[in-house]
């Protein structure tokens, strides 16, 4: 089974993120894997673990330090490593989708893992757009996946904790909300000799598909009000919170 | 766990032996007693990885039970583990490989030298590189570290942030551009944690105040990873242990102090092995090397009746006792008074050999905290002051004290109350 993950590389925003010009400041800000793929990529495994096969991780290389995260992924259990020399930190999702979908085309995938957002576009458009590129079905906010043969049985959650169970028929791109085991931590050791032994496969970008929308300003966001700490004895709060909501007209 | 293995009948009124009786008093063993036909499997897959080969001297004198911190919350201790092992418990996948705190307690009386300190990181690492259980928040702070640089997760870019609030000027190495005599390296916790940068504000106070030559390293320090080996994330250490040295060496200083114990035991004791072979003191020796010079400047009494804890990587691991009382008992007003655990003998926190990180772990295999038990010995010398030298002690005893009923009791680092006495506040 032809298993592929397709993984994001993305700005960290751990700290401020830093702004220059129109967009973010790509020259001072570290690049981390988007933490819903980190999601992906354990599911994917788990995958695997349980039918066989082989898992290939692939990713748009934005500023050149992509290694590091195939490394991980690789110790985590993946047996493949590409990366798409892209090169362009501002590459948006839909050109980041054109360029994954490209590369995965000739990896006869059965299943295309992807986590189902990531913190800098949030738009959760780059599962879809690689399953309409690669002409597959997509199912986004997935929490576990199990596979029988040449179908996959998908949960997926919807808001207020409904779920739903799907069936699909292989192949198919599934959007990762959660794996259904936490990720698994790849020792340090196991990563720096999977770095001195594994090779990672480079692929050319291929195909143009931008999301047409530019940047017109970015800033951070303007804080407008403050959180109210109510001090006193419980009774006193209660009775406070009584008060704010019935002068707010809410009770 | 595997239960034991049944024991034969083994003793006998009459016993014949290749033709010849034998038969004696009652109770003479003529076959292996119950003991001995354990199977020593369990012990010898100890005993095999590298590091580990001392667990198979054992010979369950227990001396080690009397003093095992963890012991007197719980039921372990190394003679009770090699026990475990040779009736069925695997320690590779046992909840008892995650428990010791490597305080060095038992190796301290082992007749047999069976050695904690190797034995436990050794097979923690056997069980980390072949994906048997690891307690997640210890995953955690393994990630943290390798991620972010210290296992808070909190950003690189901030970890000098907190020189904002110290009140002195705190010079950064790299924009000093000239020798310096100390390399200050202040740690993970007291750059991050909001006690932590307590004790490092007043540290650089008193710094500024004895006019000692000094500079961090800003934004370029990183975690020394010393516990994260200890709970055996050795690949971890070393990546951590390379960036360090290259670090510190790119800079002209005469002496590394530390803050914590456990960067002392990283630089002192295991980086050496790497090739790094400085000069590396902890701020207690440090400064009190200069109490002439900061006797005057304590200028403002501090009525406190005070205990001190030895942190086991002070005390035990590095042998300093004396230059933290010193610089205690160098404060006007102070009375210091000694738990009954003290020195050679000091009662762990818990922090050690990861611990710091698998409170929540822990807490289900013991009766309480160990900090909330050193808590309890404290309070129980009339103190009002547990004076600590290890910044993973502050949070944890702050903690302590709080479930433990003792909240009169105050939790300081040694560079708190100086700066106490220096400051008048």
């Amino acid at each position: 089974m032809n298993i592929v993950v397709a993984i994001k590389h993305i700005p960290s925003i751990a700290d401020d993120l830093p702004v220059k010009g129109n967009n973010v400041d790509f020259d001072s800000v570290d690049f981390v894997l988007n933490e819903f793929d980190e999601q992906s990529i354990e599911q994917a495994v788990l995958v695997k673990e349980a039918v066989g096969g082989t898992v290939t991780v692939v990713g748009v290389d934005m500023i050149g330090e992509l290694d590091g995260v195939l490394h991980l992924a690789l110790a985590k259990g993946a047996d493949k490593a590409v990366k798409i020399t892209g090169d362009d930190p501002a590459a948006d999702s839909h050109q980041q989708a054109k360029w994954l979908a490209e590369a995965i085309k000739g990896m006869s995938a059965d299943i295309v893992f992807v986590g189902v957002q990531a913190s800098n576009d949030l738009d959760g458009q780059i599962g879809p757009m690689i399953a309409a590129h690669l002409d597959m079905p997509y199912i986004g906010g997935v929490s576990s996946v199990e596979v029988t043969g040449e179908t996959a049985t998908v949960n997926k959650e919807f808001a207020g904790g409904v779920g739903a169970k799907y069936a699909v028929t292989l192949p198919m791109v599934v959007g990762v909300q959660a794996s259904v085991k936490p990720p698994r931590y790849a020792p340090v050791s196991k990563v720096r000799q999977v770095a001195q032994t594994a090779t990672i496969e480079k692929v050319a970008p291929s195909g143009d598909a931008g999301s047409g929308l530019t940047f017109k300003k970015m800033a951070p966001p303007v804080v407008t009000g403050h959180a109210e700490m109510i001090e006193g004895s419980s009774k006193e709060v209660a009775a406070k919170i009584v008060e704010l909501l019935k002068s707010k007209g809410l009770v | 766990m595997a239960g034991p293995i049944k024991a034969k009948y083994v003793e006998k009124e009459h016993a014949v032996v290749d033709g010849v009786d034998i038969s004696g008093h009652w109770n003479r063993m003529f076959e292996p007693r119950t003991i001995f036909e354990y199977t020593p499997e369990l012990i010898e897959k100890v005993a095999d990885i590298p590091g580990g080969e001392s667990f198979a001297n054992c010979y369950q004198c227990a001396k080690c039970i009397a003093v095992c911190p963890v012991d007197i919350v719980g039921n372990y201790g190394p003679r009770k583990l090699y026990r475990y092992a040779q009736t069925g418990m695997d320690l590779t996948e046992a909840p008892e490989l995650w428990l010791c705190t490597t305080c060095k307690n038992c190796l301290r009386v082992c007749p047999k030298e069976v050695d904690m300190i190797q034995i436990m990181p050794a097979v923690r690492e056997q069980a980390i590189l072949t994906g048997k259980f690891v307690p997640p928040e210890l995953q955690q702070a393994f990630e943290n570290t390798a991620k972010t640089g210290n296992p808070l997760g909190q950003p690189q870019r901030k970890r000098d942030a907190w020189i904002q609030s110290a009140g002195v000027t705190i010079p950064i190495i790299k924009d000093v551009a000239r020798p310096v005599d100390v390399l200050w390296y202040v740690g993970s916790y007291p750059s991050y944690h909001p006690r932590g940068i307590d004790a490092a504000s007043a540290a650089a106070r008193i710094f500024s105040a004895l006019e000692i030559d000094f500079a961090i390293l800003g934004k370029e320090e990183k975690d020394d990873a010393d516990s994260q080996r200890l709970a055996g994330e050795k690949g971890l250490f070393e990546m951590m242990t390379e960036y360090n040295i290259e670090t510190f060496n790119k800079y002209e200083w005469k002496e590394l102090v530390v803050t914590g114990p456990h960067e002392l035991n990283a630089f002192k004791n295991v980086y050496p092995k790497h090739g790094f072979e400085r000069p590396v003191v902890h701020y207690t020796t440090f400064l009190a090397r200069y109490l002439d010079r900061l006797k005057p400047l304590l200028k403002h009494r501090v009525e406190k009746k005070i205990t001190y804890h030895d942190p086991c990587y002070l005390g035990r691991h590095n042998g300093e006792y004396e230059a933290p009382r010193k610089l205690l008992e160098a404060i006007p007003g102070v009375e210091l008074v000694e738990m009954q655990r003290n020195r050679e003998n000091g009662y762990c926190c818990g922090g050690g050999g990861g611990g710091m990180w698998m409170d929540s772990f822990t807490a289900k295999h013991t009766t309480m905290r160990l900090s909330e038990k050193r808590a309890m010995e404290a309070a129980s010398t009339g103190a009002n002051v547990l004076a600590v030298a290890c910044p993973f002690e502050v949070s944890r005893f702050t903690d302590a004290v709080k479930s433990t009923g003792n909240e009169h009791v105050d939790v300081l680092d040694i560079l708190e109350l100086l700066d106490k006495s220096m400051r008048g506040e």
